[in-house]
């Protein structure tokens, strides 16, 4: 009987149709997508109702025409007379000038407080503490409005200009300095430095496969230090040391000469590094205190040095735990340099908010603006992955 | 045997360097190599270059009360300024008569924060609590019932920063918690959208939101429709923060273990039953501490909206600073207000180490 039952093919029961997890989950989803899209195309459909009304232009032919307003500082070449799209060109270079300095900078200042944070030395640690946190509790925008008023507003004239270094003035004018005059020498000296930055990692690899087959060891870094350093001065001196500074002298109202950095871009790179600087010297300090005191025991241990235990143990190790969320930190250092808009430095945000003013044309100008941030984030994300597979932990 | 052991010479050491008392602390601490002793001297010279200068700014040279700005210039700090001004900083352009009703706001903002903080009110009793609170706030802030009525252009200041911030976390949380929830759904077309839509958020900077609210929502609108520009900034506040939730809670959703899912399926749990009394409570009470640290970024953020002209305590401040008898005191004016949101994001800050400490010690076992 019960062999009989066995065999008997029984096909697995049917639930009805509303009761099918399969044919519920399509169900749901459909309703869920025709709901966004329901929505979607209801504001869509107002849209175009208020621009056919209000007369709005559309479509991004307004990039073509003449822009007819100033901007202080441009790293390429602008006049009034260029086009609307010259002018976003040069608020996407300005942020992106300011976000690169920003992050090379912050990453310094970060590290390094991140190690204070750690060092035995009871006052550096202190200073540290309270650098950071100070600084992170305190909104960025009002950093920033508090440097851009220190610089622009307290600052005297150029005639009374604080000297903070041996001709290096700050005034309401900016920060003046002086600025080395180009010469030809400077390109080789350049060329010389790629070819010493070649050299060196062509060597360093070169002795580390010696090393793996012999066991001897190689001064990597005085060579390196050597073929990177040594070859530009060699260059440098052989071209006779051509140098020649620019100071700045006061002329009149104002200085002549050196190089000027102007306030508003001085206050925005200062407040994104010091107020992002906290976030990484805390990142910072977390990964090196993830990496247990054991390893550091064992590499003692072992006998390396204070140098290679830091490089070839530790380091890795906080790496590791360091990398993922130092990737955050520079995505929001280049979304915060929008906070440039509340200042005054041209930076996208800024002139796309000018444009969209002039030409009404507002879904256009923040199109524009999300796609190029959008564009930006993956970039930095795709670069940041691709750093934190070499670190990551390699397992079987 | 003896003989040797006392035939033995015994090398003279200095004795040991003191490892106690002021010296002692001092080598151990300040001066225990070389590189440690240049730091100190380093640091030293920083506090000796900073701290005078600052202090005869902001104590000894500062005026602390003046008729006007004109006889504050002396080149220490005007704190007269802000005498003059700490009631246009803190409350802004509120109807001055009314002062009362937003002093009272405050106080119940913080009433309502610190009995959050307190571990044995979360439950009910808290969402009944901070029910009433809110709805006193808005009616003290907004009027009726009895109270004139005051227009939301005019909200402004500290009780306009705490409302931005506490309402954006409060409707940013649930939608948090259903993007979260829907990244991690088994069904392709719902994680699709959610994952667009956080990425594309947590992509761009909180000010294009907040200019898509003020120049874009008025064309996504049907005709004749208007928000109330307040309203606007709050929505886009909610949903930038709601992005940001949506990763903290999905932390907490990926750390529950599969086994209490399966178990939840076994036991015969509709998915609704399963996500509210199985997953979310173990995923929520584990991401606690990062929550309290957003609500400090998003308490961070809403200083951005000034950008859309809403006077928020940075932008009553910015405002105060506009007037021609009181020209020039933007130090004043920050430093004052940079203690304001110092204290609160500091309090939170350490309320949030607290919190982690006490949530991970049963954990740690």
């Amino acid at each position: 009987m019960a062999s009989e039952e066995a065999s008997l093919p029984v096909a697995p029961a049917r639930p009805a149709p509303w009761r099918d997890p399969k044919v519920r989950g399509i169900a749901y989803q459909i309703a869920f997508v025709a709901a966004v899209v329901g929505l979607g195309a209801f504001l869509v459909h107002n849209m175009l109702g208020n621009i056919a009304r209000q007369n709005i232009a559309t479509g991004f032919g307004f990039l073509r025409r003449e822009a007819a307003f100033g901007i202080g500082e441009s790293l390429i070449s602008y006049t009034p007379a260029d086009t609307y799209g010259r002018a976003f060109l040069v608020g996407l270079t300005n942020t992106l000038y300011v976000a690169a300095l920003g992050i090379v900078l912050a990453t310094i200042l970060g590290t390094l407080m991140g190690l204070a944070r750690l060092s035995g030395n009871w006052l550096v640690a202190k200073l540290a503490q309270i650098y950071v946190e100070t600084f992170r509790n305190i909104p960025l925008l009002l950093q920033l409005f508090f440097w851009w008023g220190l610089l622009n507003k307290m600052a005297p004239g150029p005639r009374e200009a604080w000297r903070i270094l041996p001709d290096v003035f700050v005034s309401n004018r900016g920060i003046v300095f002086p600025a080395i005059v180009a010469n030809p020498a400077y390109r080789w000296i350049a060329v010389a430095f790629c070819l010493g930055a070649i050299a060196a990692i062509g060597f360093g690899r070169w002795a580390r496969k010696r090393q793996a087959e012999t066991g001897r060891q190689f001064p990597t870094g005085w060579v390196g230090l050597a073929l990177v350093v040594g070859l530009p001065l060699a260059v440098f001196l052989a071209f006779g040391a051509p140098l020649t500074l620019d100071r700045p002298a006061l002329r009149g109202f104002n200085f002549a000469g050196g190089s000027t950095v102007s306030p508003e871009f001085t206050a925005l790179l200062l407040g994104l590094v010091v107020y992002t600087g906290t976030f990484i010297a805390e990142i910072v300090r977390a990964g090196i205190l993830a990496v247990s005191p054991g390893q550091s025991e064992a590499a003692m241990a072992l006998g390396l040095k204070s140098g290679q235990r830091m490089r070839l143990v530790v380091l890795p190790q906080a790496l590791r735990v360091i990398v993922p969320p130092m990737t955050s930190q520079y995505l929001g250092i280049t979304k915060n340099s929008s906070l440039a808009v509340a200042i005054g430095y041209p930076d996208l945000v800024s002139i796309a908010n000018t444009t969209m003013n002039q030409t009404g044309q507002a879904v256009e100008g923040i199109a524009l603006i999300m796609a190029v941030y959008l564009t930006i984030s993956l970039a930095i994300s795709l670069l940041m992955n691709i750093y934190n597979r070499a670190v990551a932990l390699v397992e079987r | 045997m003896t003989d040797i052991a006392q035939n033995i010479p015994i090398a003279q050491h200095p004795p040991a360097p003191r490892a106690t008392g002021v010296l002692g602390w001092l080598r151990a601490n300040l001066f225990s190599s070389v590189f440690n002793s240049v730091l100190t001297v380093l640091s030293l010279t920083l506090i000796a270059t900073v701290i005078p200068p600052v202090v005869r700014w902001g104590l000894l040279d500062a005026i602390w009360s003046a008729p006007n700005g004109a006889a504050c210039h002396s080149g220490g700090a005007c704190w007269a300024f802000i005498g003059e001004k700490f009631r246009f900083i803190l409350f802004g352009r509120y109807p001055v008569d009314q002062d009362w009703r937003p002093v009272i706001v405050v106080g119940v903002f913080l009433a309502m924060i610190l009995a959050a903080c307190s571990r044995r009110m979360w439950g009910r009793r808290l969402a009944i609590l901070w029910f009433v609170g809110l709805s006193a706030i808005f009616w003290l802030m907004a009027g009726g019932l009895g109270l004139t009525h005051v227009e939301t252009a005019l909200w402004s200041g500290l009780p306009l920063t705490l409302i931005l911030a506490v309402v954006g976390m409060l409707f940013g949380f649930p939608l948090g918690v259903l993007l979260a929830l829907g990244r991690r759904s088994r069904l392709p077309a719902v994680r699709a959208i959610c994952v667009g839509y956080i990425e594309l958020i947590r992509g761009v900077p909180l000010i294009t939101m907040l200019f898509m609210a003020s120049l874009m929502l008025p064309l996504f609108l049907p005709a004749g429709v208007t928000i109330d520009k307040l309203v606007r900034a709050q929505v886009a506040i909610i949903l930038f923060s709601a992005a940001y939730l949506a990763e903290i809670v999905r932390g907490g959703l990926q750390a529950i273990p599969r086994g209490q899912i399966e178990a939840a399926d076994a036991l015969g749990l509709s998915y609704i039953q399963r996500t509210r009394l199985i997953v979310l409570p173990q995923a929520l009470s584990m991401v606690i501490p990062p929550l309290v640290n957003s609500f400090i970024s998003t308490f961070k953020d809403t200083s951005l909206v000034l950008i859309v002209s809403l006077f928020d305590l940075l932008g009553a401040t910015e405002f105060a600073l506009t007037d021609a008898n009181w020209q020039g005191f933007y130090v004043e004016a920050d430093v004052f207000i940079a203690l304001i949101y110092w204290s609160f994001c500091f309090f939170m800050s350490r309320y949030s180490q607290m919190l982690e400490r006490e949530l991970n010690r049963g954990r740690r076992r």
